[in-house]
């Protein structure tokens, strides 16, 4: 007697799988790697590899031995972390750093909630705000360190053009003056190379790479990083026109920092980002609006790691009241 | 809105309909139509013609059946259907082929429609013409709005939007002006001045088919390539951008939708007198030895259809009838053919069998890709939870079943397995309400 399947349908799968995008994502990282390496050389490889080691690790420890189920690691969502939390620090950061780092995003933030799928907040950002207020002098450290293809760099030129500006305004100087003093501050090296900043802020080039490939793969979809875009360069351009010597223009605050980073890959994270297309416009207008405000009034020069995770709380309200377009008039039953 | 993008595996496309043998003996179901079965009207030892009238529609919903051969009726018993559901059906011994001298068996065209709308739409019913697209639905009484409703236009699904199947595209090549007469027919009896033919732009040639006839009421509309497209809603939406209500049918947006298949069989039955007792079958798969259609007389044994080519292959892991997205798997292979079997089609364990489920990670790709607006995550969440209020304000009942959501799930959650049951019991729910 031949034995055959029988389940409901459908019967077929698309052979999509939560590994083949999260490998997917990793693809996408390999430019703006790349160039790290190529400007930090080992401290960035150190960093890279701490962080996706301590991750896996951490994660397979505690399913194994504290919830005692199968581990999962192999979906590869915690090696995206690490690496994604490795991109988020200063290239002079020592591998310890990357260790608590990995710890927290892993152990605390993604681990405590349930796992894949149940946490809040994007465990990588977690990570790096932990470490930000616990360890602020190192996490503004940034010095670049030697590379096998330049000499190390001095402390001195290592400031990013965020604090750079924000220093100086708070010195009562003007935008002007400020940009006239640091004429590396072009736009056209913000695009393709900058290295006073976080390891995966080198190169926008390299971010928008990664960014085109995850589009063409269907990974993610163009809304979040966009709206955030368009929303910093709005929010900032009516503060550039009202006043040019105290706001910074719109291209600057795109190019700066790590608004790429971020809009591309951390706030683009599915867990922590709503599930309608209209919900996704209003996260990324509020991450957008947010990190403009804290870096013209907040203490820090850079804000989009806040604006992140200050949007993913609002994601569960987000999906409870924003529903997608639904199909038909609703008529009246019962 | 929505839509998934399977690949088409239309192996069988160039395969013209051939007609099947004639087995020696056929299974004919009593239950081939959504409503009530029919009523047997033949007893054991009668001798029955191909195309006589053997079982009428018992109530309002229901369908007319007739023999699919000549031959003496053996018994009149409960056998178990491709599911496994008991079903009563006249079993008949094969004796030749001899048919009803009131079918017309010429190769003529006959294009003029002499019948009056009312005698078109007795002659659909008598002739026992049920929807071929799927839900069987007797078509005589679609052809019949309830009162204060009424059709502006007619639409013939062509889309054929299920990957795999290709009866419906062969009778659009072999058969177009048939199908159009068959639309001119309906027309009149709903009183109809525009019909649409929908047609996907996978299938070019059937287009062209189409277009070559004059029927300048007849539009025939290409349709993007996607999965549900051939979705009685999605259709509708597609050609005429109208959507058709929450709860509502077709007749709510001034539409009726036949299927190609369907519009076929009209024809038959209106013009050429002939009931629906054969049907276009096409026999598919990867691992199959053949990919073919044939024409297949209502009644056969599915085992005997596998053994004309070449028995079900070693590595088959299941057997569906109809499509890969919204077909039943067979669980049941001496079951026998109905009228609204469109296909069977063979998948290898690589093919279907399903991976384990994991966790959600919440990546909305159900929710892009669910053609009814619907939040399929959410709806399986509740589901498992049992939570039917928060079900009903979610609109679950709205779901159409296309599979989408899992088809796309990267966590192979099985969503609508959950959703499909969460339905039934809120419908249930909402139908045991008092009325209003």
């Amino acid at each position: 007697m031949r034995k055959l399947l029988v389940s409901p349908s459908p019967h077929i799968h698309g052979n999509e799988s939560t590994r083949k995008i999260m490998r997917d994502v990793l693809i996408a990282l390999t430019p703006s790697l790349l160039v790290s390496i190529y400007f930090f050389g080992f401290s960035a490889i150190q960093l890279v590899v701490v962080g996706a080691l301590t991750c896996v690790g951490v994660e397979y420890f505690i399913q194994k031995y504290l919830m005692k189920i199968e581990p999962t690691v192999d979906d590869l969502s915690a090696a995206v972390t690490g690496v994604l939390l490795a991109l988020n620090l200063p290239p002079s950061a020592p591998w310890w750093l990357m260790l608590i780092g990995s710890i927290v995003a892993i152990g605390v933030a993604k681990m405590t909630f349930g796992g894949l799928g149940h946490n809040i907040f994007n465990p990588a950002l977690v990570g790096r705000v932990f470490l930000l207020v616990s360890f602020p002098v190192m996490m503004t450290d940034w010095s670049i360190p030697t590379s096998w293809f330049r000499e190390g760099i001095d402390a001195a030129t290592g400031a990013t053009p965020l604090s750079i500006v924000k220093e100086g305004l708070s010195r009562g100087e003007t935008l002007e003056t400020i940009l006239a003093a640091h004429p590396d501050l072009s736009y056209i090296e913000m695009l393709f190379i900058k290295t006073g900043g976080s390891v995966g802020e080198v190169s926008a080039l390299a971010l928008i790479l990664g960014f085109i490939y995850l589009l063409v793969r269907k990974v993610v979809r163009p809304h979040i990083p966009v709206t955030i875009l368009l929303t910093i360069a709005l929010v900032s351009g009516i503060f550039w026109m009202i006043d040019p010597t105290q706001y910074t223009d719109p291209l600057f605050n795109i190019l700066t920092g790590g608004v790429l980073l971020g809009s591309i890959f951390m706030a683009t994270d599915y867990v922590t980002s709503p599930m309608t297309t209209k919900g996704m416009v209003i996260f990324g207008v509020g991450i957008g609006l947010i990190t403009v405000l804290i870096r013209y009034f907040g203490a820090y020069p850079e804000g989009i790691s806040f604006a992140i995770l200050i949007m993913n709380s609002v994601v569960p309200l987000i999906n409870k009241y924003i529903k997608p377009n639904r199909f038909g008039k609703e008529v009246k039953h019962g | 809105m929505g839509g998934v993008h399977p690949h088409d595996n239309k192996l069988s496309a160039d395969s013209a309909i051939e007609q099947f043998p004639i087995m020696d003996r056929v299974y004919i179901s009593m239950s081939q139509h959504l409503g009530s079965p029919a009523q047997p009207v033949v007893q054991k030892g009668d001798y029955v013609k191909t195309g006589q009238l053997i079982a009428t529609a018992s109530g309002f919903i229901s369908a007319n059946i007739h023999s699919s051969v000549s031959g003496v009726v053996v018994s009149v018993e409960p056998y178990k259907d491709i599911s496994g559901n008991t079903v009563t059906h006249i079993v008949i011994d094969v004796q030749g082929d001899e048919w009803e001298s009131s079918i017309d068996r010429s190769e003529e065209l006959k294009r003029e429609i002499n019948l009056t709308p009312a005698e078109i739409i007795k002659r659909i019913g008598d002739c026992g013409v049920v929807g071929l697209g799927g839900a069987s639905f007797p078509t005589h009484v679609k052809l019949s709005p309830p009162p204060g409703k009424t059709a502006e236009f007619l639409i013939i699904n062509g889309a054929e939007c299920e990957p795999y199947i290709t009866s419906d595209y062969r009778l659009m090549v072999e058969s177009p002006e048939e199908i159009l007469i068959g639309t001119k027919v309906m027309m009149k009896a709903l009183g109809v001045k525009k019909a649409y033919i929908g047609i996907e732009e996978n299938k070019p040639l059937a287009i062209e088919k189409l277009k070559s006839f004059n029927y300048p009421d007849i539009e025939i509309v290409t349709l993007a390539k996607k999965y549900p497209q051939g979705g009685e809603k999605q259709l509708i939406k597609a050609i005429t951008s109208r959507e058709v209500p929450s709860m509502g049918l077709p007749i709510d947006a001034g539409v009726v939708v036949q299927n190609c298949g369907t519009a076929f069989a009209v024809y038959e039955a209106v013009q050429k007198n002939k009931p629906l007792f054969e049907n276009v079958v096409t026999i598919t798969g990867d691992c199959t030895q053949q990919q073919r259609n044939f024409r297949i007389r209502v009644g056969t044994p599915i085992e005997k259809i596998l053994d004309q080519v070449g028995r079900l292959p070693k590595d088959a892991a299941k057997l569906i009838s109809g499509g890969p997205m919204m077909g039943k798997a067979v669980s049941n292979i001496s079951a026998s053919t109905v009228k609204s079997t469109s296909s069977l089609l063979v998948l290898t364990e690589q093919q279907t069998k399903r991976q384990p489920e994991g966790e959600c990670i919440r990546c909305a790709k159900c929710v892009q890709v669910c053609p009814m607006g619907l939040e399929p995550y959410l709806l399986n969440k509740l589901a498992r939870l049992g939570r039917n209020e928060d079900l009903e304000s979610e609109r679950v009942y709205d779901c159409i079943e296309c599979g989408s959501c899992m088809f796309t799930c990267p966590a192979n959650i099985a969503l609508l397995d959950y959703i499909r049951m969460a339905k039934a019991d809120v419908l249930k729910i909402m139908r045991s309400r008092p009325k209003k």
